[in-house]
């Protein structure tokens, strides 16, 4: 890991950012920022949300100019017009949210835009071998002709960095690889990095999980604000220096203190079915307890809480506060007073291209509206007004549409906009997922406090230090089906794990 | 994503401010300029007669158009509008004319006969709507049908020729197109009705948000609680509704109807829909932009009569144009944001 050869550092960058600068309308979001990636070595960039990552990223990944400062490709100054000429020059950046055409095939993607060919005709037979030989570089044994619909996310994944590798990638700029995988896939990733490191490549590695910057980097830049606040060897940089230096004050305990439940059942799933995804799951959740929900990615955790909450066709008993609810219908649910926040807030949980305001109010905007025909505005701006103050929601201005929001802030859009419907019961889903750690401590103690208020919350998150660490009581699950359940003491991340990899498998206790 | 924007934590965050905004003058601008041109070419283009004629000439597609904004909003699209319009006369004249036996001539057939229209519109409304929503087929493929299927209906019903109302019928009936109170034609003002109501509930109703919201994403209004199978079904049923209201304006025009009524005002409708500003694939909405779309559209007609510079036959090569251009415009404030 710490095996940066003195010759490798001696020589010049394959590509680096001399005092960059960046400016936003009137807002400076980079300021006179350097950056260093050698071949062979893994530079790790950190941060909070807004600090200036993506903004740093995509300038080197040709996608945005700088305002100032400049590039260097091989110790020579460069300027790219586009992220065309960063991939002529091996500059590859890989999008958190994947660039694959879901309906074409592996192969098709892979290829796109530069397909072999023989006069007018593609040589298939070529760029599937091709394909087969960049994926099996990767340990990946996904067939090229599978439709990229149907792969996995970490698969999609593997197919986006084995075409980074196919236009011969010598620089490679993942922005946040790892925020939608689980700690084995993860392990997987992190291990075709170190492969792809050893055979030269340069890697820009970003990641709100300083356990796997800790473990993969060779050197740490640590962004704040716009500025480099710190940039050094990875070794000797523990998690808890690197998180101070990117909120830049001493970090108290990330978890609030846990308040003791009631007695009282707010919710009773009994026998529930999603088909295809969780089979004949029953639970409690308690007055006033945050109840967590673990399980590798794909054991049907989320499947599970959208039919709960009456988004998914299921079959089963859902009773909330005493009173059975019709599945199938959100509304009811809503009604009955209870909220799902999703894990997708792009594509499930605000509309990007709609103002704040409107995407505040869109689920409980019958409470905003007079007489049943008028909306009052008036009433939805101090709503906004006062979720803004509560959520300490950081917005250019209130009339900026939610897709300008980091993500930090969208999460917190998303949590007001829930809690407007004033629901006694909350399933939150991947709270905190490609956040921050300041915004994450934020909502932390935001689901201490609705507990402590005497509202119930459920957490499903792939995060262990999270669910452990906010939850009572925890109920495990593995290929759809509930795999045991742990409380107090009995709570370890071995004992999860366990559970989760169907290793101890019980069975589910009778209702 | 994450970059946008730092802001700094002693600066609060401001208050809206308003911007002049050329995509929602564009269309009143344009609408201006032919008011200008329209005068400038001929002394009587402002006569009360003129503007009158202009407006309740206007008013068919004009109801038409404020439901299929809806519609589009909610990322829709009804196809059918004009035959449904065709079918619903000759239904209604059908009616009409086999109340006289029992009714006899008078204003109870006309009131009956208007609530067979409004009735067929919103039957014929609910039907595409039900197959859109609940049968999940694609809108375009829904209305593309049944525009062929009313069509053929109509035909069908006047066995090849023409429906006509009754003589006697006729003569009651015909100042509900041509009279109305104060010397303002009835169309007239039923469309600036609907106009005024569909506006309100576009723009401070939860069900033009709602819309909006299915129009723009429809996975995040479902999980917003939104009722999406029934906002949904509600557009087209509404839109089937308004033409039940056109039609009813329709009839007392020509006292007939045949294969050939109505033929193209689906396009015209949708046109003036998005010559307004409302977005194509849905999400934003405009109803006064609909409106003033129609106008747009009747005003270039009626200076190409008018005035006998360009020819008349070309009315359809600039209203096309202008729909282009509507579009290019749309783009350009998207690329500017």
């Amino acid at each position: 890991m710490s095996a940066l050869a003195p010759e490798a550092a001696a020589a010049a960058p394959t590509l680096a950012a001399r005092g960059i600068s960046r400016l936003f309308g009137p807002n400076q979001v980079l300021f006179d920022v350097d950056f260093e990636l050698h071949p062979g070595e893994v530079h790790a960039l950190i941060g909070e949300n807004g600090a200036g990552k993506s903004t740093l990223m995509k300038i080197l990944g040709g996608y945005l100019a700088p305002s100032g400062g400049g590039l260097e490709v091989d110790g020579r100054p460069a300027a790219f017009a586009s992220h065309r000429e960063a991939e002529a020059e091996g500059v590859i950046l890989i999008h958190q949210e994947f660039n694959l055409a879901m309906p074409l095939t592996v192969e098709e993607n892979m290829f796109l835009g530069r397909e072999l060919r023989r006069g007018p005709f593609l040589r298939s037979k070529d760029m599937q071998a091709e394909c087969r030989r960049l994926l099996a570089r990767l340990d990946c044994t996904v067939d090229p002709r599978l439709r990229c619909r149907d792969l996995s996310v970490p698969e999609r994944q593997m197919v986006e960095i084995a075409k980074a590798l196919g236009q011969n990638a010598r620089v490679l700029i993942m922005d946040e690889p790892t925020a939608v995988l689980t700690a084995r896939e993860t392990d997987v990733l992190l291990e075709q990095i170190e492969r792809l490191r050893a055979e030269g490549t340069a890697i820009l590695y970003t990641s709100h999980k300083l356990g796997e910057v800790a473990r993969i980097a060779d050197r740490v830049t640590v962004l704040r604000d716009g500025h480099r606040v710190a940039s050094r060897a990875a070794e000797g940089f523990t998690e808890h220096a690197m998180a101070e230096a990117m909120v830049g004050r001493e970090l108290s305990n990330l978890f609030p203190p846990k308040a003791v439940p009631g007695a009282e059942t707010v919710l009773e799933v009994r026998g529930l079915t999603v088909p295809g995804h969780a089979r004949d799951a029953s639970f409690r959740l308690r007055k006033g307890e945050v109840l967590g929900f673990a399980g590798l990615v794909g054991a049907g955790r989320t499947e599970l809480m959208e039919g709960v909450a009456g988004l998914r066709p299921a079959r089963g008993e859902v009773e909330v506060f005493g009173r059975k609810v019709k599945t199938e219908d959100p509304r009811a649910m809503r009604e009955a007073g209870l909220a799902y926040l999703t894990e997708d807030r792009k594509e499930k949980g605000l509309l990007l291209g709609f103002p704040l305001q409107e995407n505040l109010t869109l689920l409980a905007l019958d409470r905003f509206t007079r007489g049943g025909l008028r909306i009052d505005k008036a009433a939805e701006a101090r709503a906004l007004t006062r979720a803004v103050e509560e959520f300490d929601l950081r917005a250019r201005d209130l009339t900026m549409d939610a897709g300008g929001l980091s993500g930090g802030n969208q999460q917190k859009l998303l949590l007001a906009k829930t809690m407007l419907a004033e629901p006694g019961i909350v399933i939150i889903d991947e709270p905190t997922r490609g956040i921050d750690i300041g915004t994450k401590s934020q909502i932390y103690a935001f689901i201490a406090a609705l507990a402590a208020a005497g509202k119930s919350v459920i957490v499903v998150s792939s995060e262990l230090p999270e669910v452990i660490g906010l939850a009572d009581r925890i109920v495990v699950m593995n290929r759809g089906r509930i795999a045991g359940e742990l409380e107090g003491e009995a709570i370890s991340e071995s004992a999860i794990l366990r559970l989760a990899m169907g290793l101890d498998e019980k069975e589910p206790e009778p209702a | 994503m994450t970059a946008d924007a730092i802001p700094t934590e002693s600066e609060p965050p401001r208050r809206p401010r308003r911007r002049i905004n050329l995509h929602v003058l564009g269309p009143l601008l344009a609408l201006a300029a032919l008011v200008i041109l329209g005068a400038s070419l001929n002394d009587n283009f402002l006569s009360a007669g003129n503007v009158q004629n202009v407006l309740a000439r206007s008013a068919f597609i004009g109801i038409i158009a404020v439901g299929m904004t809806f519609v589009i909003t909610a990322g829709g699209i009804d196809l059918s509008v004009g035959s449904m319009s065709a079918f619903t006369a000759g239904v209604t004249i059908l009616a009409m004319n086999a109340m006289i036996e029992p009714l006899g001539v008078s204003v109870f057939t006309i009131v009956a006969g208007m609530g067979v229209a409004l009735l067929t519109g919103l039957f014929a409304g609910m039907v595409n709507g039900a197959l859109v929503a609940r049968v999940r087929i694609e809108p375009f493929i829904v209305t593309l049908g049944a525009m062929g299927v009313y069509r053929s209906l109509t035909t069908w019903l006047a066995d090849g020729g023409t429906i006509s109302l009754s003589f006697e019928l006729r003569s009651l009936y015909r100042p509900v197109y041509y009279d109305g109170p104060f010397g303002i034609s009835w169309p007239i003002i039923v469309f600036a009705l609907v106009a005024i109501l569909g506006e309100l509930a576009m723009r401070s109703a939860p069900f033009g948000r709602h819309c909006a919201a299915i129009g723009a994403n429809e996975q995040v209004a479902r999980y917003s609680a939104v009722r999406v199978d029934r906002i949904r079904m509600a557009t087209y049923a509404l839109l089937g509704l308004l033409v039940g209201v056109a039609t009813i304006m329709y009839v007392p025009r020509l006292g007939s109807a045949s294969g050939s009524t109505g033929v193209l005002w689906e396009l015209e409708a949708i046109a003036a829909v998005i010559i307004g500003g409302t977005v194509l694939k849905g999400g934003f909405g405009r109803v006064w932009g609909a409106v003033v779309g129609v106008l747009i559209l009747s005003l270039i007609d009626n200076i190409l009569n008018l005035a006998s510079i360009v020819s008349p036959y070309l009315n359809g090569a600039i209203q096309g144009v202008i729909v282009i251009l509507a579009v290019v415009l749309q783009r350009e404030r998207k690329a500017e944001d």
